[in-house]
């Protein structure tokens, strides 16, 4: 698998992560993931038949806890206060449905 | 110049010897006069700071022995406090103030510990030398031309610059043994899930857990029973007991270390290599004699490979929550522009270089067509990362010893310019998040580079939860030898 990624493909990647980047920045990172993934591919050497994959550390589930009624919350005047733009009491964002929305 | 530790504080607060006000005001002058040439804290809070001394005053006089009274403390800055601001060194959150503080805050305060400041470190916590931060790079205050590592190097400059008792940083792959080596102190990443991650803005979840920096093994103990117990609004909290008390008390008569083949790398400088040597012969001459037997990591190359691959994809999800929409950086749109540019260039610009590198890494390792060749083959070569150090302690090994890092802090911009080479810094960090396990550094040693004297550390690792019997190692070895007492530029 391993393989130079080009700058198309760095453009793809950025599209996927929602990344604006210029064709000169997928050039140069392009370079430097290419690096990276030619050095991981050492793991391709590993024998791992049988080896269940790791997600974690924890042996154990999270135990599932008691439905609980009330407690602090954060308020409203709060969040609100964080976002960029508002239109009370909503988020003010870009079009999103019907014509000329979209993500 | 440098002022009480953890334990010394908690002793002269409680024993009416000094007041939390007094250490909260030299805390504060320490860092007036030598915080703008370091960078280390990139807030400081003066007035809560003294605030909260004041209260703590008062119940000590109404007769409570909060466990931290007086115990000045810096928080790295992707723990959130519910005042001033948690930036997380980066430009996406540089106004952000969060609504809720961290358990760990919390916890610090409850026990009448003093918060002067937030610490800098590198932007999310992705890299390795606290030069990635929007706020510019904190210098090492054994030498201002080097780092102090990182990610966590504010929190580790901090205490070894005397600004504060202790402070509390995180580490995903390293990002605080690597810079206590760095800086000449002690510092603890706990056993994953041992202390709450509510709170800690996440960059990998499997691998992320915060963890206390100060000068010896007794007082990053002291920290560690005030953060560590189950919390309920972390699902990946261990549910079982708390830090037990009298945990400290007798070194096991028998030990038994596990030293690496794979620790005496040729890529060691020389002062690493001699001080592991030295450690080695060190724990050979304790009370009750020591076996010392070579283990065999058979894995560890594999290490930073899975760690780059896991960590990254892990960071790709986590981040994507900073879109420029509910809080963090938007852009400014041109008209025509929607939804998607939103997104995209409130990200484009609140994200630095390398946590562009690592958000595209790990979406691209995480995508159709990749997902198995890479991120599934990484999680299994994780568990045969986590299966070397279990053969090492079913073989009765009480901990694995090895260096934090291959050299002392390096030069500001060194390894700028080559990303990978900034990775290989983890070498001996990254397989200890894998596994899941604790891993503590301790002060041991110094290298001369360029007419300086240089920190370096030795790296202990326990066997799952076994944090206390690792403190009490590094504790035994602190008594036995006097590095961590030394302090930049003094005796």
């Amino acid at each position: 698998m391993s393989e130079r990624l080009s700058s198309e493909a760095v453009m793809k990647v950025a599209r996927l992560a929602r990344l604006a980047i210029t064709p000169g920045q997928a050039e140069r990172y392009g370079e430097e993931l290419s690096k990276i993934l030619a050095y991981v591919e050492r793991l391709r050497g590993l024998d791992l038949s049988g080896v269940e994959p790791m997600a974690t550390p924890l042996d154990t589930p999270a135990p599932m806890g008691a439905d609980r009624e009330g407690g602090e919350a954060v308020t409203n005047a709060a969040l609100m206060g964080m976002a960029p733009e508002v239109h009370e009491p909503f988020v003010r964002v870009p079009k999103v449905l019907g014509e000329g929305g979209g993500a | 110049m440098s002022g009480l530790g953890v334990v010394a504080s908690r002793e002269a607060v409680l024993g009416r010897k000094a007041s939390a006000l007094e250490l909260a005001r030299e805390s504060l002058a320490r860092i007036e006069a030598v915080n703008t040439r370091l960078n280390a804290l990139t807030q400081v809070f003066g007035e809560e700071a003294l605030a909260q001394a004041a209260a703590v005053d008062a119940r000590v006089a109404r007769g409570e022995r909060p466990a931290l009274a007086g115990v000045t403390v810096a928080l790295k800055d992707n723990i959130c406090l519910d005042y001033g601001l948690t930036t997380c060194g980066s430009k996406m959150l540089a106004g952000y103030r969060s609504p809720f503080a961290a358990t760990v805050a919390r916890r610090l305060i409850e026990a009448g510990a003093v918060i002067v400041g937030k610490a800098n470190c590198d932007e999310f916590a992705m890299g390795s030398s606290t030069e990635h931060s929007y706020h510019g790079p904190t210098r090492n205050p054994w030498d201002e031309e080097r780092v102090p590592g990182g990610s966590s190097g504010g929190s580790a400059a901090a205490v070894a610059a005397g600004m504060c008792a202790a402070s509390l940083g995180s580490d995903t792959g390293g990002s605080i043994r690597q810079p206590a080596s760095l800086c000449g102190v002690t510092g603890l990443k706990p056993t994953y899930g041992r202390v709450s991650r509510y709170g800690l803005v996440a960059f990998a979840s499997s691998l992320d857990q915060i963890g206390p920096f100060a000068r010896d093994a007794a007082d990053v103990g002291a920290m560690l029973e005030v953060i560590a117990g189950h919390d309920a609004l972390d699902s990946t909290s261990d549910p079982r007991a708390g830090v037990a008390a009298g945990w400290m008390e007798a070194a096991p008569r028998r030990l038994k270390l596990g030293v690496p083949r794979q620790a005496r790398s040729a890529a060691n400088s020389a002062g690493t290599a001699a001080a592991l040597e030295a450690a080695i012969e060190t724990f050979r001459g304790r009370a009750g004699g020591a076996e010392i037997v070579e283990i065999d990591l058979a894995n560890i190359d594999s290490g930073i490979a899975a760690y780059y691959l896991i960590a990254t994809a892990e960071a790709s999800s986590n981040l994507a929550r900073l879109d420029g929409v509910r809080y963090g950086h938007r852009a400014k749109l041109s008209p025509g522009e929607g939804l998607e540019a939103l997104y995209s260039k409130s990200r484009a610009e609140g994200f630095g270089a390398e946590v562009q590198r690592r958000i595209m890494l790990g979406t691209h390792v995480l995508s159709s067509g990749y997902y198995d060749a890479y991120y599934v083959t990484a999680l299994k070569a994780r568990r045969l990362i986590k299966g070397d150090y279990d053969r090492a302690f079913a073989a009765g090994c009480d901990a694995v010893l090895m260096p934090a890092c291959p050299g002392p802090a390096f030069k500001l911009g060194e390894k700028l310019s080559d990303p990978l080479a900034m990775y290989l810094e983890d070498v001996y960090t990254v397989g200890v998040n894998l596994a899941g396990l604790p891993g503590i550094t301790v002060p041991a040693g110094f290298e001369e580079v360029g007419g300086r004297l240089l920190p370096i550390g030795v790296q202990l690792i326990g066997p799952a939860r076994g944090d206390e019997a690792l403190l009490r190692i590094a504790a035994e070895f602190q008594r036995m030898t006097g590095h961590h007492r030394r302090v930049p530029g003094g005796a």
